[in-house]
């Protein structure tokens, strides 16, 4: 069994390697602390911590103001209390004036589990892409994760980072290079590729390998920087395979399928099956349960395939 | 309803939460525990509601702003008989009714989707305003939490219920002065709140909000006032009613172990055989 974090797990460890590295690293919250895991940062460095209470659009209002002022703020809390209660605070007062704010948003996803539709982020990858001047990462496991946290600092603007609440599997050791607008090939394969990030990176992994069982043999390529994209990898590995599948933890409109579909669409059109949330909502239930209730599983990814070749031989 | 009989459905309700989190291995008891009472005297005797039928148009309604608080609200509607008890053993599992916060399009007796904290007031006003517009005498309840009053929506609504002067509207404050990361006043100081409804040019009546007679008077009251919304600051403990939930932050998401909720019940039922 492969050891499991969850991103946001990496995301607070991260975090408190930044606070010793640079006194300009502020995070602020906003009553979920615990849940985010900045509550490890507010005790190791209470004065750089601001627990906002439960008012998010202050929380990122805020961020930005500190941004303006030289700090390196990361603004913590569920990703639908983000983009969705803050978004235009992140549009006019962070990513307007291109200031230098962090939304480290935690719980997206259906995989959020039993708090229901109310409380997991489908669309916040296709509303955070459409903002000029934000950068959107989508780590897939904690060493991503840790990497996509420190580039994250290094790189000045505002950054928008998508990360879980379930356990996930620990894919990539230290040698793994993130690197903002980078995709990065896991595996090589010439007849179909899959493209995902978050969540399903690992389940395209395991697609891929029982794939190659049948004979299929299949590319996959972790997409964990959604904007910028690296438009030259997808094309070229869509050039060789000629047939692409996508895999996101998120409504298939606007996410990582549809930036995937408009640069094939323009540059290297090729036959495409998105995976993901079928312009749903989730629902409350167990995390794993509810991935299988919404078609994102190995077994999909398998089936999605099959698909994508069927329309690759017409 | 007798104020002994309410005290009697109120622990009910305490054992209802307590069993659901078991069932449910998550959720959250303390808000649920801290607003019993007050959701008690609401649906049991100070609302005009018919369970039958539950989209009645002349009905009051009821917005839990603190949707996470969801199971209170969910164990009050079974009892009241708008679906069966059993129901109640299905909460946040996959493919039940019974979504971990209110969601007004699968459960009947939901008047409003909540769970993102800020917003219910705002929608209790919209209910209002179009009652008064429809020329109806239905009245709405919204039930607030006190980390919620941090959201700034929550003091634009203030505002605009008393610029419409609604006095349809009662709000609720289950003032239990804890929240997730600790007490309200070191997390975001919102104090003093009397004194802010006020301004906000509201009629406050503040209460022990797990004194139901207290509760049935402030109703009565809110009832009376004219031009201008209410709003009830109850005062209340979180957890209340289970000794080692009471007034601890950490039992605000988490739910009690087989055993841990064994001991609840316990504790609850040696409550409801002293009540007679
Ligand atoms: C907009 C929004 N931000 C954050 C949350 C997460 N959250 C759920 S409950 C809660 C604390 C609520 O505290 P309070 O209002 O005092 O409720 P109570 O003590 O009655 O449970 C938080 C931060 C949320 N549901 N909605
Ligand atoms: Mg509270």
């Amino acid at each position: 069994m492969a050891n499991k974090v969850a991103t946001r797990e990496a995301y607070g460890k991260a975090l408190l390697v930044l606070g010793a590295e640079n006194p300009n690293v502020v995070v602020l919250d906003a009553d979920l602390s615990k849940s985010t895991k900045t509550a490890d940062f507010a005790k190791k460095y209470p004065e750089r911590f601001f627990n906002m209470g439960i008012a998010e659009a202050n929380l990122l209002g805020t961020a930005a103001g500190l941004a303006a002022a030289g700090k390196i703020p990361f603004a913590s809390t569920f990703a639908i209390f983000a983009v969705g209660r803050a978004f235009e605070q992140i549009r006019n007062s962070i990513a307007y004036p291109k200031l230098n704010v962090k939304i480290a948003a935690t719980h997206s996803g259906i995989t959020v589990g039993e708090d229901g539709g109310s409380h997991q982020a489908i669309e916040d990858v296709a509303i955070m892409r459409a903002v000029p001047n934000m950068v959107v990462l989508v780590p897939a496991d904690g060493e991503e994760t840790r990497q996509v946290v420190l580039a994250a600092a290094q790189y000045k603007g505002p950054v928008y980072i998508r990360m879980g609440r379930l356990d996930v599997p620990l894919l990539f050791g230290e040698e793994y290079r993130f690197e903002i607008g980078k995709a990065n090939v896991l595996k090589k394969g010439t007849d179909v590729a899959i493209m995902a990030n978050g969540v399903m990176v690992s389940m395209a992994l395991e697609a891929a390998s029982e794939l190659a069982d049948q004979g299929v043999s299949v590319s996959v390529v972790n997409v964990a920087s959604v904007k910028p994209l690296d438009e030259e990898t997808i094309v070229r590995i869509a050039k060789t395979t000629k047939a692409v599948v996508t895999a996101e933890e998120h409504n298939i409109i606007g996410g990582l399928g549809s930036a995937v579909a408009e640069v094939l669409g323009e540059k290297q059109p090729t036959p495409m099956v998105r995976v993901g949330l079928k312009d749903t909502f989730g629902e409350s239930g167990r995390p794993l349960e509810l991935l299988e209730k919404y078609g994102l599983t190995k077994a999909e990814l398998v089936k999605a395939v099959h698909e994508v070749l069927a329309k690759k031989q017409r | 309803m007798t104020t002994i009989e309410l005290k009697r459905v109120a622990n009910v309700i305490r054992q209802d939460i307590i069993s659901m989190l078991v069932t449910a291995k998550s959720g959250h008891p303390g808000g649920s525990l801290s607003a019993a009472d007050i959701v008690a005297t609401l649906f049991f005797n100070e609302m005009r509601i018919n369970p039958k039928d539950p989209r009645w148009e002349e009905r009051d309604r009821f917005v839990l702003s603190k949707g996470h608080a969801a199971p209170v609200l969910y164990s009050a509607l079974a009892e009241k008989g708008y679906f069966p008890k059993e129901e109640l053993q299905g909460l946040r599992q996959t493919g039940h009714m019974l979504q971990g916060h209110p969601d007004m399009k699968k459960t009947p007796g939901v008047d409003m989707s909540t769970g993102s904290l800020g917003q219910g007031l705002s929608a209790a006003n919209g209910m209002a305003l179009a009652g008064k517009l429809d020329g109806k005498d239905y009245r709405v309840f919204a039930l607030l939490g006190d980390g919620e009053m941090a959201e700034g929506q929550i003091w634009e609504a203030a505002m605009a219920a008393a610029h419409y002067k609604l006095d349809n509207v009662t709000a609720i404050l289950d003032f239990n002065g804890l929240q997730i990361d600790g007490a309200t006043d070191s997390v975001m100081c919102s104090a003093p709140l009397t004194e802010k409804w006020r301004a906000f040019c509201w009629h406050v009546i503040e209460v022990d909000g797990h004194d139901i007679d207290a509760l049935l008077a402030a109703f009565a009251e809110a009832k009376t006032v004219k031009g201008r919304p209410t709003i009830i600051i109850a005062k209340t403990v979180k957890g209340k009613g289970v000794s080692f939930m009471e007034d601890q932050a950490g039992w605000h998401g988490n739910a009690p172990s087989v055993e841990q909720g064994e001991q609840a019940l316990k504790e609850l039922r040696e409550e409801a055989a002293n009540l007679g």
